[in-house]
């Protein structure tokens, strides 16, 4: 889960990561009466990039202005998502800008730190263009992040004097935030080095989703639609598509071959739906309620392979409720024979084979 | 022979009196697997289909032989259970359990590599050797013996692929479900130099997905190491960027991770690779010149 610039911050200053002040405001004339010193920026709390380039980060140098800047970032739409806040801070004076993040690294299977002198940048870009201008220091999660990291990572980004002490100190809080906050990504960008000190500009901070249950204080989740917030509620993962064969699977991997499968046969999946690891009956139901909930939605493809799932649970949800649009079954794996005997009872038929199944579905969705 | 697992295999249930772990014990026995202890702390004395319970790993260690284990614990517990299996020198010691805090991860893939244990998981189906070992909750009747060493980021789609094979008359020396989380204890490229090595293995299927890089490192190794034949499938080639698909192992952001670039680095070693999983058995049996 991704949290705002302004939630990101608010840890980052809890955490002794130097921040500008800054309000946060969801109406234009707010602005009129805050403390702040002028000139002040404008930034659209989305959660999807390139606000700058869509004009949604803007300096103003009187209350005046400010307030009919934030009146025209506040009614945009930045690629698809309505701009509900904004954050204002007193604007500062940088004079160069770097890159910090503490990432989870696959590779290596260590949390990483990632750092540049190029920052204010897309990074990938600069990792890809000039990838010596990039530091990277797996952490030893047994030892963990300690200030002599931080030096070591300072002077490789040319740094000398006090601010490369207070450099490893700006890492340290943040390798801290990153590993009590559940991180997958901590990043600052940029960090700025600002008449001798040290401030983090634009703050993105992702918390593992597995960790939510011990990060109560996270605040809700906004990236998602209602039926994927909904879907979350139940422990399901759902994401829309903009097809219209609603689909159910278990296993991420099961249900992406099942979208391939769908768009191989000249069909449009409506959206990807796990149920997950031993998917229960009440699972099932509550899977099919929210592919069903979706408009326009011509027909439905249940693919089971039963492992830690089991057949005959995913059978008595089916039968219990037989879904209302024309629908493709698949059902094989654990406790195969008591599913297929309960669907019978109902009246329902399933293929064995994928494929079989995957062009009954496009079919029905095609009226045939 | 099979990889990491075969009929010495001792198996020790954690979390075996759960929902889980009770049932998949007693697919597990039925596979034939030596399941010998379980443990749950605070039920040591009791029995699960006639397997002894004990209350610490330890204990179980002790009286059993038990030398791998398989882990059902919560993910609340997870951590704590895997590190305890390590610590007692269990190999291979395998995660079943699914939401493990990645930063958890971490932690027992890291302390496994320093006991040199071979951890498997989390978020797995396990490790099956048809005709000798089962270590997790894969269904049993897919399974044939023969030549083929499969291993697989996803867990269902190992059944499918493995019906498929099966259903073709191609039996598998060992299958290994990797896990789907972004940190896993055994890589592509671990398994591939144990595949290699196996003297039962004569083709690999590697089955793939969209995010992280493991593709694009085992088409490297490939290149450099292995001699066997490769097939290999990679889901997710029509998901559309940006969007997580399920759980962490499936995310495709930026440049890297996507179907097309791993398709394109398989291929480019000279790996053959399905569009549809149902098409891994046809590619198979021409790599074995069948």
């Amino acid at each position: 889960m991704r949290l705002h610039e302004y939630q990101a911050k608010e840890l980052f200053a809890a955490y002794g990561i130097p921040v500008q002040r800054g309000v946060v405001v969801d109406r234009a004339e707010d602005v009129l009466t805050l403390d702040l010193r002028y000139p002040v920026v404008l930034k659209a709390q989305v959660l999807v990039g390139g606000r700058g380039k869509a004009g949604g980060v803007q300096l103003a140098a009187t209350p005046e202005e400010a307030r009919e800047k934030a009146a025209r970032i506040l009614g945009m739409e930045i690629r698809g998502e309505r701009v509900r806040r904004l954050l204002v801070v007193e604007a500062a004076r940088i004079d160069r800008e770097y890159y910090l993040a503490f990432v989870v690294d696959r590779s290596s299977r260590r949390l990483t730190l990632v750092a540049s002198a190029e920052g204010g940048v897309d990074i990938e870009e600069v990792a890809r263009r000039t990838p010596e201008r990039i530091v990277k220091l797996a952490v030893d999660p047994a030892l963990g992040f300690h200030p002599f990291h931080g030096r070591w990572v300072a002077r490789r980004l040319g740094l000398s004097g006090p601010v490369l002490g207070q450099f490893a100190e700006v890492s340290c809080n943040l390798y801290r935030l990153a590993c009590e906050r559940d991180a997958e990504l901590a990043e600052i960008n940029p960090l700025a080095l600002c008449e001798g000190r040290w401030l983090a500009v634009d703050a993105k901070l992702v918390v593992d989703d597995n960790a939510r249950p011990r990060q109560p204080d996270l605040p809700a989740d906004e990236e998602t639609t209602e039926l994927e917030r909904m879907a979350r509620e139940y422990d399901l993962s759902y994401v829309e598509l903009d097809g219209d064969i609603a689909i159910i699977g278990n296993g991420a991997g099961l249900v992406m071959s099942t979208l391939d499968m769908v768009a191989h046969f000249g069909g449009r999946p409506a959206n990807f739906l796990d149920v997950g690891g031993g998917a229960s009956t009440e699972a099932m139901r509550r899977a099919l309620d929210i592919v069903l909930r979706k408009p326009g939605v011509r027909a439905l493809f249940i693919n089971i392979f039963g492992g830690i799932t089991r057949c005959d649970d995913v059978a008595r949800a089916i039968a219990s409720a037989p879904p209302p649009v024309p629908t493709s079954i698949r059902l094989t794996g654990t406790n195969e024979e008591e599913g297929r005997r309960i669907l019978e009872q109902a009246g329902i038929f399933a293929f064995t084979d994928p494929e079989e199944a995957a062009r009954r579905a496009v079919a029905l969705a095609r009226g045939h | 022979m099979a990889i990491l697992v075969g009929e010495h295999t001792r198996v020790l249930v954690q979390g075996i009196t759960g929902y889980q772990g009770e049932f998949h014990t007693a697919r597990m026995l039925e596979f034939g697997t030596r399941v010998v202890a379980g443990v749950t702390p605070g039920k040591g004395g009791t029995q699960v289909h006639g397997v002894p319970v004990f209350d610490t790993v330890e204990e179980a260690v002790e009286e059993t032989d038990a030398n791998a284990s398989c882990v059902f614990v919560p993910a609340r517990f997870a951590k704590d259970a895997a590190l305890e299996a390590i610590a007692a020198g269990l190999d291979p010691v395998v995660v079943i359990t699914e939401h493990i805090p990645v930063h958890d991860a971490i932690a027992i893939v890291d302390f496994a590599r320093r006991r040199g244990v071979h951890l498997i998981g989390p978020n797995c189906p396990g490790i099956t050797a048809p005709e000798r070992c089962k270590i997790g909750i894969m269904p049993s009747h897919l399974f044939r013996r023969g030549p083929v060493g499969l291993l697989s980021r996803s867990g269902t789609l190992t059944y499918e692929i493995v019906a498929g094979l099966s259903r073709a008359g191609i039996g598998q020396s060992t299958a290994v479900g990797m896990g789907g989380d972004p940190i896993v204890g055994m890589s592509f490229v671990e398994l591939l130099e144990l595949f290699e090595r196996d003297g039962e293995t004569e083709a690999i299927v590697l089955v793939g997905e969209i995010g992280g890089a493991a593709e694009e490192e085992a088409a490297r190794y490939i290149r450099e190491h292995v001699r066997k034949p490769v097939v290999a499938y990679v889901a997710g080639r029509t998901a559309p960027p940006g969007k997580r698909m399920g759980h962490a192992g499936a995310v495709i952001s930026g440049t890297e991770g996507t179907a097309q670039a791993k398709v394109e680095a398989l291929q480019q070693v000279g790996v053959a690779v399905a569009e549809l999983p149902t098409q891994v058995p046809e590619l198979v049996a021409r790599a074995l010149g069948r």
